[in-house]
Order: C-alpha cells, then structure tokens, then sequence
C-alpha cells in the first residue's frame, strides 16, 4: 500500500470509529468519555485531510469536496465498488 | 435526506472473479435477512418510534445497512467481473445470467426475489424491536455460515468485518429495548403501546 493509499485508509478508519460513537451516544447522549472522545477524533481527522490535501491534491468524498474547476471531478473513477478504489 | 459519501465503510477489493461465491453472498443484499431487508426495515420503523434515543439510532444503524448493502453489492461486482461463457456454465451462474447478465439484482441465494415482507414494521416497539434484534442475529448466523464455505482472503476480511457489525448493533438494539421498557408501566408494558395509547404509562 502507498503512502497515499495508507493515508486514505488511515481517514477512513477515523470515520469508523466516528460512526460507532455515534450510535453509543445514541443509546448514552450524557456520556462524557465519548463525547470527548468525538472531539479529539474530529480533530485528527480534520488534521489528516488536511496533510492529505497538502500532499496529493483533492479529498472528495462528498459533493460539497469538489473544487470548482474547468471540470466536474465528482465524475472521476474509480467508484467505490470498483477494484483498486483504496489504492487510486 | 442522504448524501452520498464516495467510499465504502470497509474496503472490498477482491482480486479472483468467483460467480460461484458471488451467488451464495448476493443473499445478504436480497435474501430474508440481507442488507437491502435491514436498511428498509430500520428506516421504516422509525415513524412509530416513540422515543428519541431510539429514532436517532434506527436511523443511524438503517443508514449503515445502505452501506453494508453497498458493500456486498461491490463484492457480487467483483466476483462476477470479466467473466467467459465457459467459466458461467461451469460455475452454474447461467442461470442467473440469462435474466440479469453481470447486474447485481437483489435475490436470495435460493434465487427468490427480495420481498418487501423482510421489512416487518408492527407499530409497536416491544414487537419491533425483538425483530431488530432477531434481525441482527439471523444476519450475524448467515455471515457465519458464508464463511464456513469461503475460504478467499479478500472475501472472508470484508464478510468477517460485517458480521463483527451485526453484533455491534444487536448490542445498541439491547439497549434500546432496555431503555424502551424502563419507561412503559412496569405493571403493564405488554398491552400499552406508547406509539399508539396516548397515556400509556401514566394512570
């Protein structure tokens, strides 16, 4: 795996643990530990996009990343479902 | 409403086509306890639900099952990629073939078609969410029993991660009900029904 590939995986594994202290807050909203644990994840993931951006151009996971441009990149393969996305 | 996010939750990327494991996996995006079934239910239930705690978490959990469903999808994809006539005779895919050729159409292994009768919305959140919870278990045994018959690497590493998912949200669904049944008449909370009783609870 290359460095922008491990980088990928590193933001995506930060949205994982994001999404599963979503659902324990859901089900304990006054739980402080993993509110504070929220924040400090947010933090590092936004600090990570960041040294992504820095070093390889474009994050975009969702429309609102696309740069306005000469041309639509949203557009731009490999899709999700697709062999090698992680690696592109 | 939803936006897309161009990722998947956990990576697939399976290097051998294999239409044999494609149609045994396809049954966890169309079969009775697959991903398609799961979305549509948690979301659906929703509009009955009572309680906030458990309206934000059926909404998160049937917004991951779109992704799990997107994930499985991805994994028919790739096994049913770049495929011969001879290798779809052989693997006994032609008969899936000649309705849908290489689309990933959600049907059960046994091939029957996904029905909207996998949902399952009572109205009552005793009775859904023992079918949430049921739900998660009959997914985590079909996840059990595709790895006893996959032995690929790249497949068992994606199925092993979904199947750690459905126990994950049994345990907020054990929750839920937990929080569920400590806020009905403790004396009565089998034939009260919060969605629908307006003073269920409360005499």
């Amino acid at each position: 795996m290359n460095e922008k590939a491990r980088l990928k995986r590193q933001i995506y594994e930060l949205d994982f643990a994001l999404h599963e202290l979503v659902l324990f807050l859901d089900s304990h909203p006054r739980n402080r530990r993993a509110m504070e644990l929220m924040q400090a994840y947010r933090k590092k993931r936004d600090m990570l996009i960041e040294e992504y951006r820095r070093k390889f151009g474009d994050y975009i996971v969702t429309v609102n990343d696309v740069p306005m441009s000469d041309r639509w990149k949203w557009i731009d393969g490999p899709w999700p479902w697709e062999n090698n996305f992680l690696e592109d | 409403m939803w936006k897309y996010e161009k990722k998947l939750q956990y990576p697939v990327n399976i290097k051998n086509p294999n239409p044999k494991y494609a149609q045994i996996i396809i049954s966890q995006y169309g079969g009775p306890d697959g991903e398609m079934g799961a979305s549509m239910r948690y979301l659906t239930q929703r509009y009955s639900m009572p309680y906030n705690e458990v309206k934000g978490m059926l909404t998160d959990i049937g917004t991951e099952e779109l992704a799990h469903l997107e994930m499985i999808c991805a994994m028919v994809h790739q096994l049913t990629r770049n495929l011969t006539p001879e290798e779809i005779k052989k693997s006994g895919f032609d008969k899936y073939f000649v309705d849908h050729t290489a689309a990933v159409y959600p049907i059960a292994a046994s091939s029957l078609p996904w029905r909207a009768e996998y949902i399952q919305a009572k109205g009552d959140i005793i009775a859904d969410l023992h079918e949430d919870l049921a739900a998660e278990q009959k997914a985590r045994v079909t996840y059990d029993n595709l790895l006893r018959l996959i032995d690929d690497p790249d497949i068992r590493d994606p199925l092993k991660f979904l199947r750690e998912r459905e126990i994950v949200h049994y345990q907020r669904f054990g929750e839920a009900m937990r929080l569920s049944t400590d806020r009905l008449n403790c004396k009565n909370f089998y034939a009260c029904n919060p969605s629908f009783d307006k003073n269920c609870g409360k005499k």
